[in-house]
């Protein structure tokens, strides 16, 4: 088979698989009559009624708006502590007991505290909550990133009497960034787990409290549909950080090609 | 221009010191291509990362024009074995060259125009808005003089710069450092394990021991000017003074001590 016959039949299977997997389950459910199974196609035209139109700003917005808050600010942080504590070997002995402590923390123990630090529900509890798990990830990859440095390049910029700060910005960050961005990308599935879990937990409005609501009320049609959702919205971010990341990490797919073995 | 007196180097401390740079004396003067030539894992790097500013000698002084060298100083720059690390694979060939020039007083016009000029010495031009990974080896290490060049030193040190490329790649290398050094009339301080390499390039020949090492003698090479891969390396003289060299590092009567075995893992 020829190369390009055989990428047609990729292409092919990834659609494919797919589309017979859900229309199994559209014949499976629709045979069966199985309350707790509702149909796919029940399903979809609830989740089109739901959150394509009438709940989209009231449920989906806040929820979309909190992954992307509770993600930046923990990102920034993560670098932010990571810088100093890849470059100095003292700051790493004090500090990584601390971080391997909260971070083997699972989260859910956290979320009463959280609640009651912040006075609140609503969007600034749940936001500082998803930054906080957010961090790990990030900190530890650019930890791992800076240190995995090459020395050759180190002391190239130290010959040359570049300054701290302008190594640590043409130099240091740069080098890290491959395993910054891995470190991003864990933290962005984390950060839509958070969101589910904060507003599962309490909550006025969001897609995880409309699955709570619905699944305390037996509305079964409604808590399948924002299941899909759930999954849809965890896919399609990504999604478009794979697209992001191919851009900004072009360099590194051409240089690893390049390195001999 | 360059004087180093008794410097030594011992790494690590009691009974696990190594010493890897003995007693050390050489000067290098003005405008002079100075090459230093030793058995592999002598110390060679060390004793550049120590002339360099990079590594504290453990004694003895480094000093630069009557100024003793306690960081990397102003007026040197330094060229690395292997150009792939040195290099920034995230960034163009024109921001490689452009790194040392950014924290420097210069206006905009004049650090393009350094970039524009050392690129242009080195024949890379057409190159300068590649990826250093999309270079060859040869390339790359040219990528990297140009990188120095542009910083405006007065010494040039390279460390066995053309160790990793071929052979025909290294002749074209050879004859660019005795171009940029007409051209640019800068001291260069050139480290190699490769006896044809020194004597071709050089005015003057130091040669190390085994490590700990310790300078065994200055050859002054009296070969003409200018030099030609294929005249030069032709004359009997050439011949000469290659087997001359051979000899000295050859018959080096300082036996090989086992901690040199340790000492070779630092060129890694």
């Amino acid at each position: 088979m020829s190369a390009r016959s055989w990428r047609l039949v990729k292409i092919g299977a990834e659609i494919l698989v797919p589309v017979a997997i859900l229309l199994a389950w559209q014949l499976w459910t629709a045979s069966a009559h199985q309350p707790r199974f509702p149909r796919l196609s029940t399903i979809l035209v609830q989740f089109r009624e739901m959150w394509l139109f009438s709940q989209f700003g009231e449920h989906v917005v806040p929820s979309l708006v909190r992954i992307l808050a509770g993600f930046a600010i923990g990102s920034l942080i993560g670098v932010a502590l990571g810088i100093p504590l890849g470059l100095s070997t003292r700051a790493r002995r004090a500090a990584m007991p601390h971080i391997e402590y909260w971070r083997a923390m699972p989260p859910p123990a956290l979320l009463p505290i959280s609640v009651i630090l912040a006075h609140s529900i609503g969007d600034r509890q749940k936001i500082e909550f998803i930054a906080f798990f957010c961090i790990f990830p990030v900190l530890l990859n650019t930890i791992a990133g800076i240190r995995a440095i090459d020395p050759t390049l180190v002391d190239t910029a130290r010959s040359y009497g570049i300054p701290r700060h302008e190594r640590v910005r043409r130099i240091v960050l740069p080098a890290a960034f491959p395993q910054i961005m891995a470190g991003l990308r864990v933290s962005l599935a984390l950060a839509v787990i958070m969101m589910v879990l904060t507003e599962y937990f309490s909550s006025t409005n969001g897609v995880g409290y409309v699955l709570l609501i619905s699944k305390n009320t037996f509305q079964l049609v409604p808590m399948w549909a924002a299941i899909v959702l759930i999954g849809v919205i965890g896919y399609l971010i990504n999604f478009v950080f794979l697209l992001v990341e191919r851009r900004v990490l072009a360099w590194h797919r051409g240089w690893r090609a390049a390195l001999p073995d | 221009m360059l004087e180093i007196t008794h410097l030594s180097k011992t790494y690590g401390s009691g009974d696990r010191a190594t010493r890897a740079v003995g007693d050390v004396n050489l000067t290098v003067g003005e405008g002079e291509l100075l090459v230093v030539v030793g058995p592999s894992g002598c110390g060679k790097t060390t004793l550049l990362k120590c002339i360099g500013g990079l590594l504290r000698p453990t004694s003895g002084d480094v000093k630069l024009n009557g100024k003793r060298v306690s960081g990397p100083p102003e007026e040197m720059a330094l060229v690395f074995q292997d150009y792939s690390r040195s290099l920034m694979p995230w960034t163009s060939v024109r921001n490689n060259v452009l790194l040392p020039l950014r924290h420097k007083k210069l206006s905009r016009t004049d650090r393009t125009r350094l970039v524009e000029d050392s690129v242009e010495a080195v024949g890379l031009t057409r190159f300068v808005d590649h990826y250093p990974w999309q270079l060859s080896g040869g390339m790359q290490q040219r990528v990297a003089i140009a990188r120095a060049l542009a910083y405006q030193p007065s010494i040039l040190l390279m460390d066995e710069p053309f160790a990793s490329v071929d052979a025909q790649t290294r002749g074209d290398l050879e004859d660019l450092v005795l171009r940029v050094r007409d051209e640019f009339g800068i001291t260069i301080l050139f480290v190699t394990h490769d006896i044809d390499e020194s004597v071709y390039l050089s005015d003057r020949i130091v040669v190390l021991t085994h490590a700990p090492t310790v300078v065994k003698e200055v050859v002054g090479v009296e070969l003409p000017s200018p030099r030609d891969q294929i005249a030069t390396k032709e004359l009997s003289e050439f011949a000469s003074q290659r087997a001359y060299v051979y000899r000295l590092i050859k018959h080096d009567t300082t036996a090989p001590d086992p901690s040199t075995l340790v000492d070779a893992g630092l060129h890694e």
